[in-house]
C-alpha cells in the first residue's frame, strides 16, 4: 500500500468507498489528489485492472446513467449500471391527483416519447371505467397519429445521439432537423413540443386544428427527405459499419430471459410487437409491417429503427386519410368523464372556449357546478386493477393501475421498457472495449426519465 | 373445489348481519358486516378458509374534513372499498384452459392446485391468479415451461400496499406474457407487513431482477433468493419505503411569514 494514500478516515475531497471487501485492494482516486502521484503509484504496482465510473454526468449515457466499469487495459471485464439519479417519485405523486391530472405526470416519465405514457395510461383508465368501446373513432385515430409521429421523433433522437456519440455530428444535425419538423406538428396539434398532456381519459384534449392534417402531410414529406439523407449517411458509412457490427450482441434467448422488448428484441429476429400481438386504439385496422433483422447487434438495431420510421410514416398517412373522412367527436359522450369544455385558441394563447364560458357563467348554474366538480373533484373509477401495454419506441410499456373507487389512482405503476432493457447493460458491454460501451448503451436507447420515473 | 353449501351459509350470515335490529349488533360483528355491506363490490365467497375480502380502503365522511370542522353532515359515513372478489367458473375464453392446465400440473407435482392457488379473479377481461407465496416459483416455472402455457416473457413486478387488508398488507403483482399464444395474465402474491418475505422469481424470469429490487426499494417486500436485493431508485442509505401508504410525506415550506403547505395526504381533498 502506498504511503501517500491518506488514512481511511482522514479528510479528503471524496470519501473512500465504505466496503469491507475493498480493504487490502489498492485503490486510486482521481479526485482530491495529485494525478502524477496516482499514475506513479499505478505504474509501481503494475495494476492494469481499473474500476472506473462512467457517468452519471456523461454525454454518451443519454442522461444521468452511471456505469461502473471494471477494465483490464482497454477491455471491459465487468459492467454494472447504477440508476436512480433522476427518480422524482412520479408514481407516488399520481396518487394525490385526479385521474385526469395523472396524464400531466406520466407524460414526464420518458420525455422523449411522452405520448406513449399518456396513451397507455388513458387506455388503462378507460379499461377501469369500462368505456374502452365508447372512445370515439376520431380520438383513437388522433392517438395513433400522435403516437406514430412520436415514435419517429424518438427513433430519430436515438439515431442522432447515437451518431453524435461516435463523433458523427452530421448524423446528429440531420436527425434533429427532421425531428424539429414533427415537434412543430406536436406544437400545432397539442400546443406543446413535449410533455403534452394531450391524450386524456376518454379521448384527446382537443381536436386537430384547421390545417393540421395538411401541415402534417407536408412535415412527413420533409421527414422522408431528411430520412433518406440520414440513411445515406449511416447505412453506407464504413466507419459506422466497423463501429456497430458485432457490437452489443444479445441473442433471442438472452432477450427473452431478460424480458427485453422493442427494437432490441426485433434485432434478434422475433417479430413481437404489441401493436400486432394485442392491438389497441384500432391498430389492427392499419396496414404496416414489423421489421426484423437477425444480426443481434447494434447495427441491426439501427436498421430496425430506420425501417420502423418508414412504417410509422405509413401508419401516420393512413391515420391522416381517416381524419379527413371522419369529422366525429374527440371525447367520450359521457359528461361525467369528459371535461366540459372544448379548448379554443383565444387572444391570450389557449383557453376554454368563450362560448362555454358564456354558458356556464351567464346562463346555467348547473353547468357551472358540474364544471367545477369535474375539474376539482374529478370522476370516480370503480375499484379494481388493470394492466395495459402499448408498443413504446423502446419496447413494451406496461401500466398497472389500481383503483379504490375514488377520484385518484390508488396505485399507478409504469413498467418502462428502458428500465427493463438497461438490465442488459452488463451482457452487451462485458468482453468488449471501452469505446464499444458507448455504442452498446446507445443501441439499448435508454431514456433515464423513464428509467427512474 | 368450491363447496356449494358452505358458500350459501356464508352468504346467509352476511345477509343476516346487515339486517337492522337483528340481535347481532356487538361491535365486532357490526364492523364485519359493514365491510360486506359498505362495499359496492360484495364479493362472491368461495369455500376457502380465509375470508376473501381484499379491503382496499376504508373511507370516513366526505370531503376529507374531520372533527368539528366538518359541517357537511356526512362525517359519520363509513365506506369500505373491496377489490373484485374470486370468480366462479367458467371464467371465459382461454382463462379456463390455462387454469385447468395449471391445476393439472400442480396436482401432478404433488403441490396441489388448492394449496398453491388461493383464488382466481377475472375482472375487466383480465385474469389474475392469487398465488400462495410458498409455491410462487413453481407456478412461474409451470407457466413458463409448459408448451400449452408458455408465458415466456416476464414483464415485471409491481408492488401495491393495502394497509387495510389485515395480514396481507403487501401485494406483489407479476405481469406475464405469452408471446407464443398472445396471452397475458397476472400473478398476485400477498404477504403481511410483519413477515414481508416471498421467494424471488429471478430464477425463472431473470428479467425480474431490477423489478424486484424496485419493489423492495419502494415497498420493503423481501424477495428471498434474489442475487442482490439492494435499493435501486432511492439512495442506499434511505430510511423507509416511500411507496407505502403510511410513508410520511413532507409538507412544503413557503417563504411567507413562516407559512407551510401541509403534506399531500393531509390536505383537504375529496375522499
Amino acid at each position: 500500500m502506498s504511503t501517500t494514500r491518506p488514512a481511511p478516515h482522514a479528510p479528503r475531497a471524496t470519501s473512500g468507498i465504505v466496503d469491507d471487501e475493498t480493504t487490502g485492494i489498492p485503490s486510486f482516486e482521481a479526485s482530491g489528489g495529485d494525478w502524477s502521484d496516482i499514475a506513479e503509484e499505478a505504474a509501481r504496482l503494475g495494476e492494469e485492472r481499473i474500476v472506473v465510473n462512467m457517468g452519471p454526468q456523461h454525454p454518451s449515457t443519454h442522461g444521468v446513467l452511471r456505469l461502473m466499469l471494471e477494465i483490464d487495459g482497454e477491455t471491459v471485464t465487468e459492467a454494472r449500471a447504477g440508476i436512480g439519479y433522476l427518480h422524482t417519485g412520479i408514481e407516488k405523486n399520481m396518487e394525490f391527483r385526479t385521474w385526469t391530472q395523472g396524464v400531466t405526470f406520466c407524460t414526464r416519465m420518458d420525455y422523449v416519447a411522452p405520448l406513449f405514457q399518456e396513451a397507455a395510461y388513458c387506455l388503462a383508465v378507460e379499461k377501469l371505467l369500462g368505456v374502452t368501446d365508447d372512445v370515439p373513432e376520431r380520438a383513437s385515430v388522433i392517438r395513433v397519429l400522435m403516437m406514430e409521429l412520436n415514435r419517429i421523433t424518438s427513433h430519430l433522437v436515438c439515431l442522432a445521439t447515437g451518431g453524435n456519440e461516435l463523433g458523427a455530428t452530421t448524423i446528429m444535425t440531420v436527425g434533429f432537423t427532421a425531428r424539429e419538423e414533427l415537434l412543430k406538428i406536436f406544437e400545432l396539434i397539442s400546443g406543446l413540443r413535449m410533455n403534452h398532456a394531450y391524450i386524456r381519459p376518454g379521448g384527446v384534449a382537443q381536436d386537430v386544428p384547421a390545417g393540421g392534417v395538411e401541415a402534417t402531410r407536408e412535415a412527413l414529406k420533409n421527414v422522408e427527405h431528411y430520412l433518406r439523407q440520414l440513411e445515406d449517411l449511416m447505412l453506407a458509412n464504413p466507419i459506422l459499419h466497423l463501429r456497430l457490427k458485432d457490437v452489443g450482441v444479445l441473442n433471442l434467448a438472452g432477450c427473452m430471459a431478460l424480458g427485453i422488448t422493442g427494437p432490441m428484441l426485433r434485432s434478434a429476429g422475433l417479430p413481437y410487437d404489441v401493436r400486432k400481438a394485442a392491438p389497441y386504439s384500432g391498430y389492427e385496422t392499419y396496414e404496416f409491417d414489423v421489421p426484423t433483422v437477425t444480426s443481434e447487434d447494434a447495427w441491426g438495431r439501427v436498421e430496425v429503427r430506420l425501417e420502423e420510421i418508414y412504417q410509422s410514416i405509413k401508419i401516420a398517412r393512413q391515420a391522416l386519410d381517416r381524419l379527413e373522412k371522419n369529422p366525429g367527436p374527440v371525447m367520450v359522450a359521457d359528461k361525467k368523464i369528459a371535461w366540459p369544455a372544448q379548448l379554443a385558441i383565444g387572444s391570450d394563447g389557449m383557453g376554454n372556449s368563450l362560448a362555454h364560458i358564456k354558458e356556464i357563467m351567464g346562463t346555467s348554474m348547473e353547468a357551472l357546478i358540474h364544471h367545477f366538480k369535474l375539474v376539482t373533484e374529478g370522476f370516480r373509477v370503480p375499484a379494481g386493477q388493470v394492466w395495459q401495454t402499448v408498443e413504446h419506441p423502446r419496447g413494451e410499456l406496461g401500466v398497472h393501475l389500481v383503483s379504490d373507487g375514488g377520484t385518484r389512482p390508488y396505485r399507478a405503476h409504469f413498467r418502462d421498457p428502458s428500465f427493463n432493457n438497461l438490465q442488459a447493460t452488463s451482457i452487451v458491454c462485458e468482453g468488449g472495449q471501452v469505446a464499444d460501451v458507448v455504442v452498446a448503451v446507445a443501441s439499448i436507447d435508454p431514456v433515464l426519465g423513464g428509467v427512474d420515473r | 373445489m368450491s363447496d356449494e353449501p358452505k358458500k350459501d351459509e356464508l352468504k346467509k350470515d352476511a345477509a343476516e348481519a346487515v339486517k337492522p335490529g337483528d340481535g347481532t349488533t356487538e361491535a365486532q360483528r357490526t364492523s364485519e358486516a359493514a365491510l360486506e355491506a359498505g362495499s359496492q363490490h360484495v364479493p362472491a365467497t368461495s369455500g376457502a378458509a380465509r375470508t376473501p375480502l381484499d379491503v382496499v380502503d376504508v373511507r370516513h365522511g366526505l370531503f376529507g374534513a374531520h372533527g368539528p370542522g366538518d359541517t357537511s353532515g356526512f362525517g359519520g359515513l363509513v365506506t369500505t372499498v373491496l377489490l373484485p372478489g374470486p370468480s366462479e367458473r367458467p371464467y371465459g375464453g382461454w382463462f379456463d384452459e390455462v387454469v385447468d392446465i395449471l391445476a393439472e400440473l400442480l396436482d401432478a407435482s404433488g403441490t396441489g392446485f388448492a394449496n398453491a392457488v388461493e383464488s382466481v379473479v377475472v375482472d375487466r377481461g383480465e385474469l389474475t391468479i392469487n398465488v400462495a407465496r410458498d409455491h410462487l416459483v413453481e407456478v412461474c416455472r409451470h407457466l413458463r415451461d409448459d408448451q400449452d402455457l408458455r408465458f415466456e416473457l416476464g414483464l415485471g413486478v409491481s408492488g401495491v400496499h393495502y394497509p387495510h387488508d389485515t395480514g396481507r398488507e403487501l401485494h406483489a403483482v407479476f405481469h406475464l406474457t405469452s408471446v407464443t399464444h398472445s396471452r397475458r395474465l397476472r400473478l398476485e402474491v400477498a404477504v403481511s407487513d410483519a413477515d414481508p418475505h416471498m421467494p424471488s422469481t429471478t430464477g425463472v424470469y431473470p428479467g425480474h431482477d431490477w423489478h424486484e429490487r424496485e419493489t423492495f426499494d419502494f415497498f420493503g417486500i423481501i424477495f428471498d433468493g434474489h442475487p442482490g436485493l439492494a435499493r435501486i431508485e432511492m439512495p442506499d442509505d434511505w430510511p423507509g419505503h416511500p411507496q407505502r401508504k403510511d410513508y410520511p410525506l413532507g409538507g412544503i415550506p413557503v417563504e411567507y411569514k413562516g407559512a407551510t403547505v401541509p403534506p399531500a395526504d393531509q390536505r383537504r381533498s375529496y375522499s
